[in-house]
């Protein structure tokens, strides 16, 4: 603030000799110094997370190679035998083989997938919430999608173990298989309801109020007058909307995607919860289980710390500093997206 | 918004387009009631099997073997949120003042984006961090300081938005007022800015405490778990939170272990809705306050 700057300036000249002034300006400059380490703190948390990750992944990044990312196989060898494997100088379990393809592929699958639900759908939830819910009723569902984002992600978790995968499995999964088996990964077994197609629809679930929050906000942030020029042009109200507003808050909408996959990918208890926690496997439909990299590292730490030599944690570390670099790169894309929409827009970084 | 109410094109009812039209806002607004129908479901099936487990007894007693009570993972529940609370509190509203008050530009600009991109962090990596570099290698073990911690990196985020929209909106005419007067700097946050900031803040603390209450994988490998009541102990004592509760229990083969994770969850759901029923009276508050003030 220039107001601070000129108080602590004018003090410096006019006041300099007084000894209480002194104190005065020096309890300010305690002050600045104070909230800038505090400013600091956010910094030295990303950058101390990453670098401490990195750092203590190291061996198995230098163990592993290139095989963390191809082989599908996690398998923390044989705890039994005596000896050790050595590779690159660092040495793990024999027989161990840390390919993270599986968990890597599930994240991303899954998220995708969440994504094509989750995107038409909560823009057309945006749209009728903008468009066609009466103004009193507005604050209403406000609450209502505010309330729905904050349901914490363990009680989604229940929700879908106990009425979801139920029914996947004894509903929806045969009834998918024996009608439209025909049609790509929709046929095969539908397996024990945990899979896929659970984590999806939860994740789904999950990232729709964030969306259809932040598409609400965009489409009412933007003026009026495009959606009229639209209608005076003779087009129909659903023409105006989609043709003219939404391309106009093209930018405001992506970044929200791009946050909501951030989400979804980085999602750990509800995933962990119906995922079916597939190991060494590829699923072959969308009832098949998945494992996500989030998920993994819960399920998969207890047996990595019977490793005496440390290189399955140090391999379960080296998968979290992949889910952290794919998440930090997609925000970061999302939050340069929304500060240039801001920016055209000249509503200023807020 | 005057949409809403406007009627279609003169030619309506007549052009195909229109049909069109009609049929897609249909579409859309069933989207609307199949969404928020499901999630109210969501929310009446854990109330309709919480509320019948929640017995006063679950309150007093711990939780042992396959069932028990709740009353230690309530009392870790709260101390996680408020240890972590504290800790945000000191370095959030430290880093909003400091935005605000104090940074040039491009220090509000770089605060800002690094603030978005710590929420942005999947809380599995904070929580796989802070075990190794603070359980293991620091070897703090299980404890009531790893849980808060996580907890605190957790909620910052949304404590430090919260405290810069408040913060900024304090209108420049009260603190140019403030300076004319020979306020110091100190002088203007403490007596100006904090109280008209003050239920902005308390939103945003609201928000993420609510927040906080249902994190459960930051937890998992920092708090550890416990039956036991939580220790004072800040390292070697593992602390019990609600939300292990609903995770582990729902899977045992046992009705009782499952009637104590819904007895969690719908108490779990209870907390969040009223830190956001609190949460939007303050919201209510400031607006009724800006309206009579104007």
């Amino acid at each position: 603030m220039a107001a601070a700057n000129m108080a602590v300036g004018s003090g410096d000249t006019a006041k300099a000799v007084s000894p209480a002034a002194l104190q005065r300006i020096k309890a300010q400059l305690a002050l600045r110094i104070l909230t800038g380490f505090a400013a600091l703190v956010s910094f030295a948390i990303i950058f101390l997370m990453l670098f401490f990750l990195i750092a203590y992944a190291y061996p198995a990044i230098r163990f592993n190679g290139l095989q963390f990312l191809t082989s599908p196989i996690w398998n923390i060898g044989n705890q039994y035998g005596s000896g050790v494997t050595t590779r690159n100088g660092f040495s793990g379990p024999p027989g161990a083989s840390f390919g993270a393809l599986v968990f890597i592929f599930g994240s991303v699958l899954s998220a995708v997938c969440t994504m094509v639900v989750a995107v038409p759908l909560s823009i057309m939830v945006a749209l009728s919430l903008v468009y066609r819910v009466p103004r009193q009723f507005r604050p209403l569902t406000n609450a209502l999608v505010e309330l729905m984002a904050g349901i914490p992600s363990v009680v989604y978790g229940l929700w879908g173990l106990v009425v979801l995968v139920p029914w996947i499995a004894g509903a929806f999964g045969p009834w998918v298989t024996g009608h439209l088996g025909f049609i790509p990964f929709l046929g095969g077994s539908s397996g024990s309801g945990n899979g896929l197609l659970a984590s999806v629809f939860i994740l789904s679930l999950m990232v729709i109020p964030i969306m259809v929050a932040t598409t609400r906000d965009v489409i009412l942030a933007q003026s009026n007058a495009i959606f009229e020029a639209s209608m005076a042009l003779g087009s129909s109200s659903w023409q105006a909307m989609t043709r003219a507003v939404l391309p106009s808050v093209r930018a405001g909408v992506v970044a929200s995607v791009l946050l909501a996959f951030g989400r979804a990918i980085g999602e750990t208890m509800a995933v962990l919860m119906v995922c079916g926690a597939a190991i060494n496997t590829f699923p072959q439909n969308i009832f098949s289980p998945i494992n996500t990299i989030a998920a993994v590292i819960v399920s998969q730490l207890e047996s990595a710390l019977t490793d005496s030599t440390g290189m399955a944690q140090r391999s379960l570390a080296e998968i979290a500093v992949v889910l952290f670099l794919i998440t930090l790169l997609i925000n970061i894309i999302a939050r340069s997206i929304m500060r240039g929409a801001d920016r055209r827009e000249g509503r200023g970084a807020a | 918004m005057t949409a809403a109410n406007m009627s279609e094109p003169l030619h309506a009812g007549t052009a195909p387009s229109t049909y069109i039209s009609r049929g897609w806002w249909g579409l859309s607004v069933a989207c609307l009631v199949a969404v928020i129908g499901l999630l109210f479901s969501i929310f009446a099936f854990v109330i309709a099997r919480g509320l019948p487990a929640l017995k006063p007894s679950i309150f007093v007693t711990t939780t042992h073997g396959i069932a028990g009570g709740l009353a230690n993972a309530i009392v870790g529940t709260i101390l996680l949120v408020v240890i972590g609370l504290v800790l945000v509190i000191i370095v959030g509203l430290g880093t909003a003042v400091w935005t605000v008050e104090f940074a040039p530009k491009w220090g509000k600009r770089v605060i800002r984006f690094m603030v978005d991109v710590l929420a942005g962090v999947p809380s599995i990596v904070v929580g796989y961090f802070l075990y190794v570099a603070l359980v293991q290698e620091a070897g703090w073990g299980f404890s009531l300081i790893a849980g808060s911690l996580a907890l605190a990196i957790f909620m910052l985020p949304y404590v430090v938005r919260a405290a810069d929209v408040a913060l900024t909106n304090v209108p420049r005419t009260m603190r140019e007022g403030a300076v004319a007067l020979g306020a110091r700097p100190a002088m203007v946050v403490a007596s100006i800015d904090f109280p008209y900031a003050l239920p902005g803040i308390l939103t945003g603390l609201l928000v993420a405490s609510g927040i906080g209450l249902g994190e459960t994988a930051p937890l998992i490998y920092t708090a550890g778990w416990s039956n036991y009541m939580p220790t004072l102990a800040p390292t070697h004592s593992p602390v019990g939170y609600l939300t292990y509760v609903v995770w582990t229990y729902i899977s045992q083969p046992f009705e009782e272990s499952h009637q104590l994770a819904y007895a969690a969850a719908a108490l779990l759901m209870i907390f969040v809705f009223l830190t956001n029923l609190l949460a939007r009276s303050f919201v209510e508050y400031r607006l009724n306050r800006g309206r009579t003030s104007r």
